[in-house]
């Protein structure tokens, strides 16, 4: 890939009056990474994306694309593109006329605008569209719409701003792996704001965990979650339990929770809750502390075995399944 | 629930406009007038060239009219709208638009007279300047001052609906448009107004509708020196010529709903009522 169109946050930050809404952030994003900003709402996640696409101005810091600042560019200057929550389709428009909007603006002729517009909704699979009005669509069909609006100007980034969120379940997932496919095939740079830890696990090549106007971790989709570093993270990407022990907090997989006998387990503890999920069954114990642990059990190890609510269980784990967490 | 809004409307709207139609075709000698069916007074109305002249003067003062309010009401609506950010800003400039409207219509009219006059303010400042030597006759009782009344008085009409459609704008549509490499100008041409349209279009019929029924301001800034259509209506009035006056009325009301429904080919408002 071309080294040259690296996306960099250098000590980034928002300040909204005397609030912090984005706190000296630093990140490279290398050329074609699929990324994903998480976090809870008002961690800062969307500031940082509006301040990459230049809809909110940088209070302090830079933000680099292909080694060039390009934070006091005006947005269409940056070479990035932005779809946004809501998809802000132009409602008086027709879809062909939304997707080409921008090569009119720079005074394209009406048979290139139409060509060009085409092909683009050929790429997001709306073809057939091309003379509807946005009201007229459905909620994946605007955003596929959005999405060839913003692709149109050839971004080196496209920023999604909680792009599946208005959508319904199902439809989200398979607009999910469009996105991906499209990452894919386009090869550019995608940084998409979400708050949804599922999302961001199944599209991320690399995710950073933002919390209270900092990146509380981020790297590889895996390696963050396989060694999430503080009990925030591991609790906002689920599937692990937090537990304080004499020696420090650490995390552990649910699913690397293995069911003992009380004597010489890790763990004593008491089942409070059984939940059955068709392939697993996970089973909630309280331990010493007044801490809730889940175990994740397969439903063969769970139905070989079987518990019932109040029983005393001993819970344990690999040395190497528990990372120690350092807040 | 529809009854006592039917007999309102039908009281206070339907029945004087009946009235007003059956009165249009009742006769008129100098001294009385007796009910019959005749075409008389319309024949006359037709017939004469003053009449053609006159609905031209008002259409005249309508169009100027509408283009200043236009133009003064969406800067203003514009301003109000995306460049003040805080709502209390927004609210407070919005109740100044107003304050003018605090004070009855003619006296907001008659305080341009002093202004305007010969020996006025505005000649005498102008005079002092050195921009004039002598007093500027068409300040005052001219074509002139009855627009400016026209457009002090009913710019605030324009202003009202196109800052409501406009508040009802996404914003991130504009944010989307400079995404797009859109100038602030290309935004307001290719995506503001648009949307603004049907605001613009309220507004449109307001103005046109008040100014086209107006017959106080002519008289008053224009020094009975010009007519329109109301001014007509007025002197048959005051010569008890009320077939003539109705005649003339029905057939600008006529002309006002030809215009009103011209104007909504164009524009859809009913997402906005």
């Amino acid at each position: 890939m071309d080294q040259d169109l690296d996306l960099e946050f250098v000590g980034l930050t928002k300040r909204y009056g005397k609030t912090v809404a984005v706190d000296a952030i630093s990140y490279h994003f290398e050329t074609g990474t699929y990324a994903c900003l998480l976090g809870p709402s008002g961690c800062g996640k969307s500031s940082t994306l509006r301040m990459v696409a230049g809809h909110e101005s940088v209070s302090d810091g830079a933000v680099l694309l292909g080694g060039r600042d390009i934070s006091a560019l005006p947005p269409a200057k940056r070479g990035t593109a932005m779809m946004f929550q809501n998809y802000a389709l132009f409602p008086h428009l027709t879809v062909a006329d939304n997707v080409s909007f921008s090569l009119r603006m720079q005074g394209v002729d009406a048979n290139s605008r139409s060509a060009k517009a085409a092909e683009m909704l050929e790429l997001v699979d709306m073809s057939g569209f091309s003379d509807r009005l946005p009201a007229q669509l459905s909620g994946g069909q605007q955003q596929r719409v959005a999405l060839a609006r913003a692709l149109i100007t050839k971004p080196q980034v496209l920023l999604l701003d909680e792009p599946l969120s208005a959508l319904d379940p199902l439809l989200r997932i398979r607009m999910r792996a469009e996105l991906k496919r499209l990452q894919r095939e386009l090869g550019i740079t995608f940084i998409h704001v979400t708050h949804g830890q599922d999302e961001a696990l199944a599209l991320a090549d690399e995710i950073v965990v933002m919390n209270n106007a900092v990146i509380e971790q981020a790297g590889k989709t895996r390696d963050v979650f396989e060694a999430p570093k503080t009990a925030f993270v591991a609790r906002f990407l689920g599937s692990h339990n937090v537990i304080a022990l004499p020696e420090g907090q650490i995390a552990v997989r649910s699913d690397a929770l293995r069911l003992r006998p009380p004597e010489g387990a890790k763990l004593p503890g008491r089942i409070t809750n059984i939940e059955y999920q068709g392939t697993h069954v996970a089973l909630t114990a309280m331990v010493p502390g007044d801490q809730e642990v889940t175990a994740l059990l397969s439903d063969t190890d769970f139905f070989g075995d079987p518990k019932d609510l109040g029983e005393a269980v001993g819970l344990d784990w690999e040395a190497r399944a528990a990372h120690a967490l350092t807040a | 629930m529809a009854g006592p809004l039917a007999l309102v409307l039908g009281v206070f709207l339907v029945a004087p406009v009946v009235m007003i139609c059956v009165v249009s075709f009742w006769g008129a000698t100098e001294w009385s007038i007796y009910p019959a069916f005749l075409f008389d007074n319309y024949a006359f109305l037709f017939s004469s060239e003053v009449t053609y002249r006159v609905f031209l003067n008002t259409f005249k003062y309508a169009a100027i009219t509408w283009a200043f309010t236009f133009v003064i009401g969406f800067t203003v609506a514009y301003f109000l709208a995306f460049h003040v950010r805080s709502l209390t800003w927004q609210i407070a400039l919005f109740l100044l638009c107003t304050i003018p409207f605090w004070t009855s219509n003619i006296i907001r009219m008659i305080s341009w007279i002093p202004f305007l006059g010969r020996n006025g303010l505005a000649n005498s400042t102008l005079m002092s300047w050195g921009v004039i030597d002598e007093p500027v006759e068409w300040l005052l009782f001219s074509d002139f001052s009855v627009i400016l009344a026209f457009v002090h008085l009913y710019t605030l009409f324009m202003v009202v609906p196109i800052f409501n459609t406009m508040m009802r704008i996404d914003k991130s549509l504009i944010e989307a448009a400079s995404d797009a490499g859109a100038s602030g100008w290309q935004t307001l041409w290719f995506v503001v107004l648009p949307l603004t349209k049907p605001g613009i279009m309220i507004g449109t019929i307001f103005v046109v509708a008040l100014v086209m029924g107006d017959f106080i301001t002519v008289r008053f800034m224009s020094g009975s020196q010009s007519a329109n259509v109301g001014r007509m209506i007025q002197n048959d009035i005051a010569l008890l010529q009320y077939p003539s006056a109705s005649a003339t009325a029905v057939v600008l009301l006529c002309t006002v709903l030809l215009l009103i429904g011209i104007l909504l080919r164009f524009v859809d408002i009913r997402r906005e009522l």
